[in-house]
């Protein structure tokens, strides 16, 4: 079975994944909820119950093909840092990691497919893809679901669909996500109006981190919210002409700030640069913010491309449980930010400054391999 | 703008931040008094939504008897009741989408783009829907047959319905 490190130890493979959409999508996500018949949910089972479920379902999904040599643990038999790791790489839910023995996580080798099981449904199955490629993480998943169907028997109605806990999920169980990187949109005070307009076509947006309506780093995710009335494909496909138009929005954006304000865009970029060099103390907010601007430049030519490949790895590197994974103790707050301010530091080392901007196209003088002597810059 | 329960012209706009999203429902009069709207102040578009139950809150009909949980409805499979179901607005197993019928197509009016499931269907059901589309255009076909008096045709769509129907039970 695979171990937790030897899962964490690698990039995930949307991580290194393209470049597409000008940067401005992170990743496609897609998740189906699914429920066993004649089963208790998760939720209103008892122990013995569940258990029973998980017995039926674990062996059930460790055997797929696709699955093979996966990382398949109980909840209990991780430690509430390792939780927080899966969560901060959105492997498993916030949900999910308050959850112990009788609900586990299985998640493939490269971190392309991650199943929950017994969260709030039986199963919540999600495929993770780098850019704008909702419709292909979409078909892999869907094989995988059919692919489980061969051996479980889901919870299904000819009128409602898949059954789900509670009743937002119902029909397809399908909840199709992206998430975006949209500082062009937030710098000309475009974010509002265009989220709004998101909004009133029946899409959910919110910022990806920040409390209530605050946006750290000008990450959004912009998902569905019907799953029923509508086939897969039908939501798919309006969720991804969306997020295309929302990703022009944000080029042009980006194009007409170079154009108009070309010496704000450098200040900020420089500024975010330089923080980010030599800071000795940062904080997450801080960090996500600076390193938001920092992957602007990677896509503006400021810096290699490499570098907005070099800032997702950042921006998940530098949460909390990350941090404390790094360090292999409990941190303090303060420590965390001193660590933080080091970790980024030390990676961005041999990254060049932005004084003259780069052909996209140039990547020399450049390496993203680690500093063994991290803060000595 | 149509009413989300009704399909009558809507006059009452609600918006609310549930759960950290914006959520709307649009009701016409008559749905609105029937659900208590007229104080959006102390009403929550989850109760509307979720919780509008019959005898539960926001409905003026609802008078729950006392002593009886749920009005008497339990789910046979997990013992789930009604009121189980207006406290934690999700349900016990997949077999409480029968027992509360009524109740859930109360609720999922206005919360998606839809009633009725339009997409991916479990392999076994869609090759039992295939077979019943099957038998039904070949007792059509059937029916022509005969009237056509083409009884040999006749006999061997008949042969063919025979099948179908074995594999079915």
């Amino acid at each position: 079975m695979m171990r937790f490190n030897t899962l964490i130890k690698h990039p995930a493979d949307w991580m290194t994944g393209g470049q597409g959409e000008h940067g401005a999508v992170i990743t496609s996500r897609i998740r189906l909820a699914r429920n066993l018949r004649r089963h208790p949910f998760p939720g209103w089972a008892k122990r013995d119950q569940r258990a029973a479920a998980l017995d039926l379902m674990r062996p059930a999904v460790e055997a797929l093909p696709a699955m093979k040599g996966a990382f398949s643990h109980e909840l209990g038999d991780l430690t509430s840092v390792q939780k927080q790791v899966l969560v901060e790489r959105h492997l498993i839910s916030r949900e999910h990691a308050a959850r112990g023995d009788g609900s586990a996580a299985v998640i493939e080798r490269r971190q392309t497919f991650s199943l929950m099981l017994n969260e709030e449904d039986h199963l919540r199955m999600q495929a993770i893809r780098p850019g704008l490629q909702l419709t292909a993480a979409f078909s892999a998943l869907s094989e995988l679901d059919t692919n489980l169907e061969e051996s479980l028997e889901f919870a299904f109605d000819p009128t409602l669909g898949y059954l789900t806990t509670c009743p937002t999920n119902l029909g397809t169980g399908l909840r199709a996500s992206a998430m975006l990187h949209l500082p062009g949109l937030v710098l000309s005070d475009q974010i509002g109006q265009v989220l709004q307009a998101v909004n009133k076509i029946g899409l959910a947006v919110r910022g990806l981190y920040g409390e209530g309506t605050e946006s750290l780093g000008n990450l959004y995710q912009i998902s569905n919210q019907s799953t029923l009335g509508e086939s897969e494909e039908t939501i798919i496909r309006r969720l991804e002409r969306v997020i295309s138009q929302v990703a022009n929005h944000e080029q042009n954006a980006r194009e007409k700030l170079l154009e108009d304000d070309p010496e704000m865009v450098s200040d900020k970029i420089g500024r975010a640069y330089g923080v980010l060099r030599y800071a000795h103390i940062i904080d997450s907010k801080e960090a996500l913010n600076h390193l938001s601007l920092l992957r602007l430049g990677g896509t503006l030519g400021y810096f290699p491309t490499k570098t907005v490949m070099l800032c997702d790895s950042l921006l998940m590197d530098i949460q909390p449980a990350h941090l404390q994974l790094h360090s292999g103790r409990k941190l303090s707050p303060e420590e965390r930010d001193s660590i933080r301010a080091e970790i980024v530091r030390s990676r961005l080392q041999s990254l060049e400054t932005p004084d003259n901007r780069m052909s996209s196209n140039d990547d020399k003088n450049f390496s993203d391999t680690p500093n063994p002597n991290p803060g000595d810059a | 703008m149509k009413c989300d329960f009704c399909e009558k012209k809507a006059t009452v706009f609600l918006t609310q931040l549930v759960d950290g999203q914006m959520k709307k429902v649009c009701l016409c009069d008559n749905c609105a008094k029937e659900r208590g709207v007229t104080d959006p102040t102390g009403f929550s578009l989850a109760d509307l939504l979720l919780g509008g139950l019959p005898g539960g809150p926001g409905t003026v009909a609802g008078h729950p008897s006392p002593g009886v949980p749920g009005n008497g409805k339990q789910c046979a499979t997990c013992t789930f009741t009604l009121d189980d179901l207006k406290r934690v607005r999700r349900f016990g197993c997949s077999d409480c989408y029968a027992t509360f019928g009524d109740e859930v197509a109360q609720m999922i009016r206005g919360m998606h783009k839809g009633t009725s499931h339009v997409g991916k269907v479990p392999e076994g059901l869609m090759a039992i829907q295939f077979r019943n589309q099957r038998i039904e255009e070949l007792r059509s076909r059937l029916d022509q047959a005969i009237a056509s008096e083409s009884y040999e045709e006749a006999a061997g769509i008949r042969d063919e319905i025979r099948n179908l129907d074995e594999v079915k039970h």
